[in-house]
């Protein structure tokens, strides 16, 4: 008697997953809607203790595994050592599920219980889920507090002309946004070129008091060398992906990140708390840098998670749907995903924010992203990206506007984040309850381009 | 502080409208960004809202416009300019968008046809359609025309331009190596911004050959105009042509350090029509 050959963990997780082009094009997805639903079954029924044996990609290989099983919280796990993947999906739409608990759980869940607890949600589960995790970080404010919902200023400009980026900014702060950081895309990378703009913009939150951080969006290692030349750095950004290989095609390791953020924290910028990584990710970038180990898109960004919350970011944004249709094939592809990386990122206990975005060559359009950018808000999304009109002039783009950020707001009754939203009031662009003014026009934050050159 | 006690009424606002200006307008005169635009409660205006639903149409409209390649195949040859008519390994263009690794395989029966021609060229010209078949109705006739003029005091070889439906940029490596050329030289549509929906980019790779990765080619982008204009691009390309064969090599190493009284070829350059 020989028993029938159970299927390997990765080949489960990926038929498992809800269709998306970019499993397709990698060869992994199921070849059928009922080979499909059938591997959600089989997948439902897995042990969550399989994961803690069973390595999506090997250990041996890849440091990302090996942060993942040795970083393990097995005390935390306790509550749910006993659950399969389907009864944490359950368990986690009761109320015994609460805040404390999840945040309490997070250290006890890999990226890969997460991810297949994921795909077995519909959208519903998805956003009461992620609605119920708390992640609150700190730098010069308080981001992630319940009631409140935040906002990158993101002020690109195709050639950095500084003028340029402070009249975005300007547009951005009379719209209210700007608390969860006020972050530039450079066009150029060079040094001499990322360290005008972070004085720039130190040059702004200084000058107007405003209780925000900044952050040049480069490599960790301009960043490295920019602080060593002594610019007023904030944040360190990098983008990050799920297996080694993927990060290495970035240029970072996990050493390489632990230096970047000792070498930040040194710096003691922060006023009311010390987090100080802004980590970017996004589906389909192992694939897009042949380093999937034929483990589906979903699951290996869920392990870019596990990267991230190991130097305590004050943000991670899944940059969603900016990688094109051949990942994330349509409006309805990117709703989900956007959808499942928020959850997925909450219940690791990350400061999850999303770019609900779309490029011209995706099937998407402006309702897709109001969409998903109302479910997200729904769901407690930490802050989306803001955008003058939306449309980012150096990216080539479209992502969320200050409008949108308005419009949540306005909609659900959110707040920015507290010291921030203090602010607003004082310079006269938020009323106490929080609803835009009318800028006076002798108002004095309309000259902060002034001088700027 | 400001006065945040003044009243909040603007002067220049029409009374009746409902929309609330931004007084910082003048403001634009430093960015394309799409800034002061007003709100109606904190809404956008409507009449923001339809230029950007406009924009995005001609961007989406670039992206699936139908390629017109023997237009291109025709206009090059009153030029006296030969060219072969290609396509990838692509079906459709629902296939282009989801399969890039079959755009940058060529179909059987385009590999034929490029087997069928001499080999050992200096260079290789390549047109695509690639994200934007407008860039390249618009821009790929003239930049060919005076970039060949432009080159032809060089004495370099120039093959047949290939005219590739589907294509993605890798699919000259193979052309390339078909053809026996040293140098590749890839015209594509790039991926449509929202104010830029004609914009085309421009390749180059030393001893191209299947599975050359791209940090061994240059770039030149955004080349359209209200872009980088035609006649800049052309000089652009001619300086890295000549940088490439005395280098031997293209990507990292041939950085662009182009002096800003450059002649191509030692010449006055042939401007675009």
């Amino acid at each position: 008697m020989t028993a029938t050959p159970r299927p390997p963990l990765k080949e489960l997780l990926a038929k498992a997953s809800p269709l998306r082009s970019g499993d397709v094009l990698a060869g992994l997805a199921a070849a059928t809607e009922e080979e499909r639903v059938r591997a959600q079954m089989a997948l439902a029924d897995v042990p969550l203790t399989r994961f803690l044996h069973e390595c999506v990609v090997p250990y041996e290989e890849d440091e990302v595994t090996r942060l993942i099983i040795d970083g393990h919280d097995a005390q935390a796990f306790a509550p749910v050592s006993s659950f399969s993947v389907g009864q944490l999906r359950d368990w986690l739409l009761t109320d015994a599920a609460d805040a404390d608990t999840l945040a309490a759980l997070a250290p006890g869940l890999t990226p890969e219980m997460v991810a297949a607890a994921s795909k077995l949600m519909r959208l519903q589960d998805l956003i009461l889920v992620a609605s119920k995790c708390r992640v609150v970080t700190r730098f010069r404010n308080t981001i992630g507090l319940p009631g409140t919902f935040s906002v990158r200023l993101q002020p690109n400009h195709p050639t950095d002309d500084l003028k340029g980026i402070a009249a975005s900014t300007l547009d951005g702060l009379c719209y209210g946004c700007g608390d969860a950081v006020i972050g530039v895309n450079p066009a150029t990378d060079s040094l001499d070129n990322i360290i005008r703009i972070s004085e720039m913009l130190d040059g702004l939150i200084t000058r107007y008091g405003i209780p925000t951080q900044s952050c040049v969006l480069t490599h960790v290692t301009t960043t490295m060398e920019a602080i060593a030349r002594g610019a007023p750095v904030d944040l360190c950004f990098q983008s990050i992906a799920g297996t080694q290989q993927a990060n290495a095609s970035f240029g970072v390791s996990l050493a390489l990140l632990q230096e970047a953020l000792e070498a930040t924290r040194s710096l003691r910028r922060g006023t009311v708390g010390n987090n100080v990584m802004y980590f970017e990710t996004g589906q389909g970038s192992a694939l897009s840098a042949g380093a999937h180990h034929g483990v589906d898109q979903q699951t290996l960004e869920v392990r870019a998670y596990a990267v991230a919350r190991r130097f305590e970011p004050l943000l991670v944004n899944t940059v969603v749907g900016f990688i094109g249709p051949e990942y994330l094939y349509n409006g309805k592809q990117i709703l989900r995903a956007g959808l499942e990386d928020h959850c997925c990122g909450k219940l690791l206990g990350l400061p999850m924010g999303v770019d609900v975005c779309y490029t011209n060559h995706a099937e998407a359009d402006q309702d897709d992203m109001d969409a998903l950018l109302t479910l997200l808000a729904t769901a407690g999304c930490t802050f989306i990206m803001g955008i003058p009109g939306a449309d980012d002039i150096m990216l080539n783009y479209q992502s969320t506007s200050f409008h949108d950020a308005a419009y949540v707001r306005r909609l659900l009754d959110r707040k920015p984040a507290p010291e921030f939203a203090a602010w607003l009031e004082a310079v006269g662009v938020l009323d106490p309850r929080g609803a835009l003014v009318p800028m006076s026009p002798g108002n004095r934050l309309l000259a902060l381009s002034d001088g700027i050159n | 502080m400001p006065d945040v006690k003044s009243p909040v009424t603007d002067p220049i606002a029409d009374q009746d409208s409902p929309v609330t200006p931004d007084p910082w307008a003048d403001l634009t005169r430093f960015t394309a960004a799409r800034i002061a635009l007003g709100r109606c409660g904190s809404s956008l205006p409507l009449a923001e809202s339809l230029r950007f639903k406009l924009d995005h149409a001609r961007a989406r409209d670039a992206v699936l416009a139908p390629f017109r390649q023997g237009e291109i195949a025709a206009r090059l040859a009153e030029a006296g300019i030969p060219s072969l008519e290609l396509e990838s390994a692509v079906a459709d263009r629902n296939e282009y968008l989801t399969r890039p690794d079959k755009g940058r395989t060529l179909s059987p029966r385009s590999r034929d046809i490029l087997q069928g021609q001499g080999v050992g060229h200096d260079l290789c010209l390549v047109i695509a359609d690639g994200l934007s078949s407008l860039a390249i109705h618009q821009n790929a006739v003239p930049f060919v025309r005076a970039f060949l003029a432009s080159m032809a005091p060089s004495g370099l070889s120039v093959g047949p331009v290939s005219v590739v439906r589907h294509g993605r940029v890798a699919v000259a490596d193979e052309i390339g190596a078909l053809l026996g050329a040293r140098l590749s030289v890839m015209l594509i549509g790039e991926r449509p911004g929202l104010s830029s929906p004609d914009s085309m980019g421009v390749y180059l790779t030393w001893s191209p050959r299947p599975g050359t990765t791209d940090e061994a080619r240059n770039c030149i982008s955004n080349v359209r105009r209200g872009g980088l204009p035609l006649a800049e691009g052309v000089r652009k390309l001619c300086y890295l042509v000549e940088e490439a064969f005395r280098m031997q090599g293209s990507g990292v190493g041939l950085k662009d350090r182009m002096a800003p009284g450059y002649l191509p070829f030692g010449r006055e350059p042939a401007l675009p029509e």
